[in-house]
């Protein structure tokens, strides 16, 4: 059967599932807006969407390309700055759930955002922390997305710009982070979760059509497959809350399905 | 009512830069990323030949591209460069690091933002949670040799120690405080005498500006004092923080002002373009900053059709139906 979604579709629909109604997220762009706006539409209305630049909960009628952008300004119930942003997102009473992307992922969830090769000297440099660092420190939980392939998911992070459950097991605690580490990484074959003894990436779930040896192959360090389900696919009403009222425009969504 | 000062600090862009900022200057950029950039003021910096600036930005896109590209930068301590969907990682930024053409320090967005806060209240440090097991405090940009030859660097990136009032002793992150020579930020509303008033998200303006010795503000509308201290609730920081006042219509183009314009896709797209090799970069500098002697002729090329695109709708702030593409 031809598909009749795209694999970005599914991704922001995975990660929408994760997302409780109440819960209080920590948004970037990209996926991630489509994310959590769609969970806003579909299941998690009472969910509220902040940005780290300081806007609080804005009505988001037309995505946001970044989380500058005036879009985030529109319909908040409070417009703010960086330190107002951080305290919410750091906040002890509140399920602060925050989405990240990276260029690498190891074992344990460490992400890289840095830089590819030497630091000093790099091959690739990308922008940099932002504030993923800081989620990842201070969030309730982060929700991760990834493009799978081997050279993202890495035994070794080249630079380790956000700590993750750090070398698993009790490894976080220890480091004195009160709460928070990586809950789950949607990728563009599944949903992937942590061991709750050895905080150790296994996979949860496998998008329809994809094998969990699939996934084994496109990762670079031993991957447990063993307890790996399905997802559902979209829904009709899944699929239509995204393309016709979270992007119409497709800005992020990119092209439809062939 | 009561007698005020009320010295005028409105400047033309060329006096301000040409009095505040100085060869070497540690400098904030106010805004962030695709918003409120101080453009006009990044650009008259560049005209002027100004070098050596050591830059400190949370999350900057558009200025710190801009000066970093033109060469007038030697030091940038940030957290975050890029441009949202226009240039996930900036292009001129990432050239500059891969080639080893700047010195750079990597902090997180809250790092940075304690560091000004701790800077605007003259404390020494400050301590957070974040970043511990990082590569952020393991990886240093700036040599501890380097630092110990500078008086505008701090002799530690960062500082991990337990923490002492915790019976748990659990680790904790020292930061330096970060107090800039001269922060430059761009605002909606200022008066002649320097009061502020920044409509929408502040980011880290007003910390930006109380920890800095000097300050320029451009601004989109010079109103009187008189009109901004009717509802003082809404200003950002107050007239004797301030040093110059700039009259920038359209001052953060190609970024977005909240309430007046929109971030301008297809200029931003030429960027882009044109950012990617050194020759076609090099077109783009003449063009757009070396011939381009002043705000009104920039905004002359920009041109009426594209600078009409991006008005902001009054009641939303942006431009609804832009193509952003």
């Amino acid at each position: 059967m031809n598909p009749t979604y795209t694999n970005k579709e599914m991704m922001a629909l995975a990660a929408g599932r994760l997302v409780g109604d109440g819960d209080i997220l920590f948004a970037g762009t990209g996926l991630s807006m489509l994310a959590a706006t769609v969970a806003k539409r579909i299941h998690a209305p009472e969910a509220v969407v902040f940005f780290e630049t300081g806007g609080i909960d804005p009505a988001l009628d037309e995505l946001p390309l970044a989380v500058a952008d005036p879009r985030v300004m529109s319909g908040t119930s409070l417009n703010s700055g960086l330190i107002e942003a951080f305290a919410i997102l750091a906040h002890r009473r509140l399920r602060t759930i925050s989405f990240l992307g990276a260029a690498q992922i190891d074992a344990f969830g460490n992400i890289n955002s840095t830089c590819l090769g030497d630091y000093q000297r790099p091959k690739v440099r990308f922008p940099g922390s932002g504030g993923a660092c800081d989620a990842m420190s201070l969030a309730h939980a982060v929700i991760l997305f990834m493009q799978h392939e081997r050279k993202r998911f890495v035994e070794k992070l080249d630079y380790q710009t956000s700590p993750g459950w750090l070398t698993g097991g009790n490894a976080r605690q220890e480091a004195g982070f009160q709460r928070g580490g990586p809950m789950a990484v949607v990728t563009n074959l599944g949903v992937l979760r942590f061991d709750e003894q050895t905080k150790r990436m296994y996979l949860d779930e496998c998008f329809p059509g994809v094998t969990p040896q699939e996934v084994a192959d496109n990762t670079s360090f031993a991957l447990d497959i063993s307890r790996a389900g399905q997802s559902a696919p979209p829904s009709q009403a899944e699929l239509t809350a995204l393309r016709e009222q979270v992007d119409p425009q497709r800005l992020i969504l990119g092209p439809l399905p062939a | 009512m009561s007698q005020r000062n009320s010295k005028s600090k409105l400047m033309s862009a060329p006096e301000a830069v040409s009095r505040f900022v100085k060869d070497g200057d540690l400098v904030a950029l106010g805004g962030f990323t695709v918003s409120r950039n101080p453009m006009t003021l990044a650009r008259e910096i560049i005209r002027q030949g100004k070098k050596d600036l050591h830059l400190a930005v949370h999350s900057q896109g558009q200025a710190m591209d801009l000066l970093v590209g033109a060469g007038c930068v030697r030091r940038l301590e940030i957290a975050y460069g890029g441009t949202g969907r226009f240039a996930p990682t900036c292009i001129r930024f990432r050239q500059a690091v891969q080639k080893g053409l700047i010195e750079i320090e990597d902090y997180s967005n809250f790092q940075m933002s304690l560091r000004f806060l701790a800077g605007s209240l003259n404390l020494p440090f400050i301590p957070c949670r974040s970043g511990v097991g990082s590569d952020i405090l393991e990886k240093w940009g700036f040599s501890q040799e380097l630092r110990a030859g500078q008086d505008k660097l701090p002799l530690h990136k960062a500082l991990v120690s337990p923490n002492p009032f915790s019976p748990q002793q659990e680790p904790v992150v020292f930061l330096p405080a970060l107090s800039p020579d001269l922060a430059l930020v761009h605002v909606q509303q200022a008066s002649a005498d320097g009061i502020a008033r920044i409509k929408g998200l502040k980011f880290l303006d007003q910390e930006q500006v109380r920890a800095a010795s000097r300050v320029i503000v451009s601004c989109e509308e010079v109103v009187p004092a008189e009109f901004l201290r009717q509802d003082p609730d809404q200003n950002a920081f107050p007239p004797f923080l301030v040093d110059a006042v700039v009259h920038a219509p359209l001052g953060a183009h190609p970024t977005a002002c909240h309430l007046f314009y929109d971030y301008d896709p297809r200029h931003l797209n030429m960027y882009r373009q044109q950012a990617g090799a050194d020759e076609s970069f090099q077109q783009y500098l003449k063009d757009w900053v070396h011939d381009v002697p002043d705000q009104e002729t920039y905004l002359g090329q920009v041109g009426a059709v594209d600078l009409t695109r991006i008005r902001a709708n009054t009641q939303l702030g942006y431009a609804p139906g832009l193509d952003r593409r």
